[in-house]
């Protein structure tokens, strides 16, 4: 989150509340970059993230009484603006998975995994250095559907921890993690051929 | 291996794992994988957890693959946290300030 201490941000809120413009502004200039360079992550786009921007300090001016200070407030900002992001997405992406149920683990009926033997684990390198398999892979992360899209992009592509997440989605961490892990599993079953190095030269 | 003997090899497996003390079943080891990556498992089940780790080639190959999932998908868009421009441009913010205005 920006930069800014307890005390310089009770400040800056009290400003926003009393309707100050000096206030509405630093908060813009304060926030604003980091709350871009997210949405630009979630929505591989810059006018589409600047948009987002804009919408969530709109929204957020007209709720500020909703803010209890619970937590940081640029979390809380960010918590809208990955609102805002979700709403696009679903209308930008309407094809995704519906459901990752089929992409889960599998198991037999003595509780244990079937999984076939590894042969072969491709590097980070070996997947992403071709242009064609980065853009597959990115592929399968965005199509996911966005309740674990989100998650993933949140904690293993910009890295929050599980505690500011959950203050982002306003879901407890338990729900974090229960998110995370299926998200991760599905996208390991969409992956397995590139990890099997099947699908390259 | 002929399919009989394969599947009379995982029914004693899953069997040793199920009723020996100090074990967990490939079902368990699986609940308790993201509480173990987000390195919140107390000591005793660690320990637990790391020795179906062992003696498991299809969690051990699993837990391999999911690691390597996470990497990737760390390094899809580029290393790291997006990179945090210094500053908004000036026209979002006047467009910004003029909405509040109304």
């Amino acid at each position: 989150m920006a930069q800014t201490s307890r005390t310089d941000e009770t400040e800056l809120i009290a400003g926003l509340r009393r309707g100050e413009t000096r206030a509405f502004e630093m908060v813009v200039r304060q926030y604003g970059p980091r709350l871009l360079a997210s949405g630009r992550r979630i929505l591989r786009d810059q006018s589409l993230a600047e948009d987002c921007v804009q919408e969530t300090f709109i929204k957020a001016f007209e709720r500020l009484d909703g803010f209890e200070g619970r937590a940081k407030f640029g979390t809380w900002l960010h918590s809208i603006m990955v609102n805002q992001a979700l709403m696009k997405l679903r209308k930008l992406r309407p094809d995704k998975h519906e459901t990752i149920d089929d992409l889960m683990p599998q198991f037999d009926a003595d509780s244990c995994r079937i999984e076939a033997p590894w042969s072969h684990l491709a590097t980070p390198h070996e997947m992403l250095e071709e242009e064609q398999t980065r853009r597959l892979v990115q592929s399968h992360i965005e199509q996911l559907p966005e309740t674990y899209c989100i998650v993933l992009q949140l904690r293993d592509i910009q890295e929050f921890n599980t505690e500011t997440v959950s203050e982002m989605l306003n879901i407890s961490q338990g729900a974090v993690k229960v998110r995370l892990h299926r998200a991760r599993s599905a996208l390991k079953t969409l992956l397995e051929p590139l990890l099997r190095g099947e699908t390259m030269s | 291996m002929t399919m009989l003997a394969t599947r009379l090899k995982r029914k004693l497996k899953g069997a040793m794992l199920k009723w020996l003390p100090g074990m967990l079943t490939c079902v368990q080891f699986e609940d308790f994988l993201i509480e173990y990556m987000e390195g919140d498992l107390p000591q005793r089940q660690r320990t637990v957890f790391e020795f179906h780790i062992r003696i498991c080639r299809e969690c051990r190959e699993y837990m391999a693959a999911y690691k390597r999932t996470i990497e990737v998908t760390g390094r899809a868009y580029g290393n790291g946290a997006a990179p945090v421009p210094d500053e908004v441009p000036e026209d979002l913010v006047q467009a910004i300030l003029a909405a509040r205005r109304g």
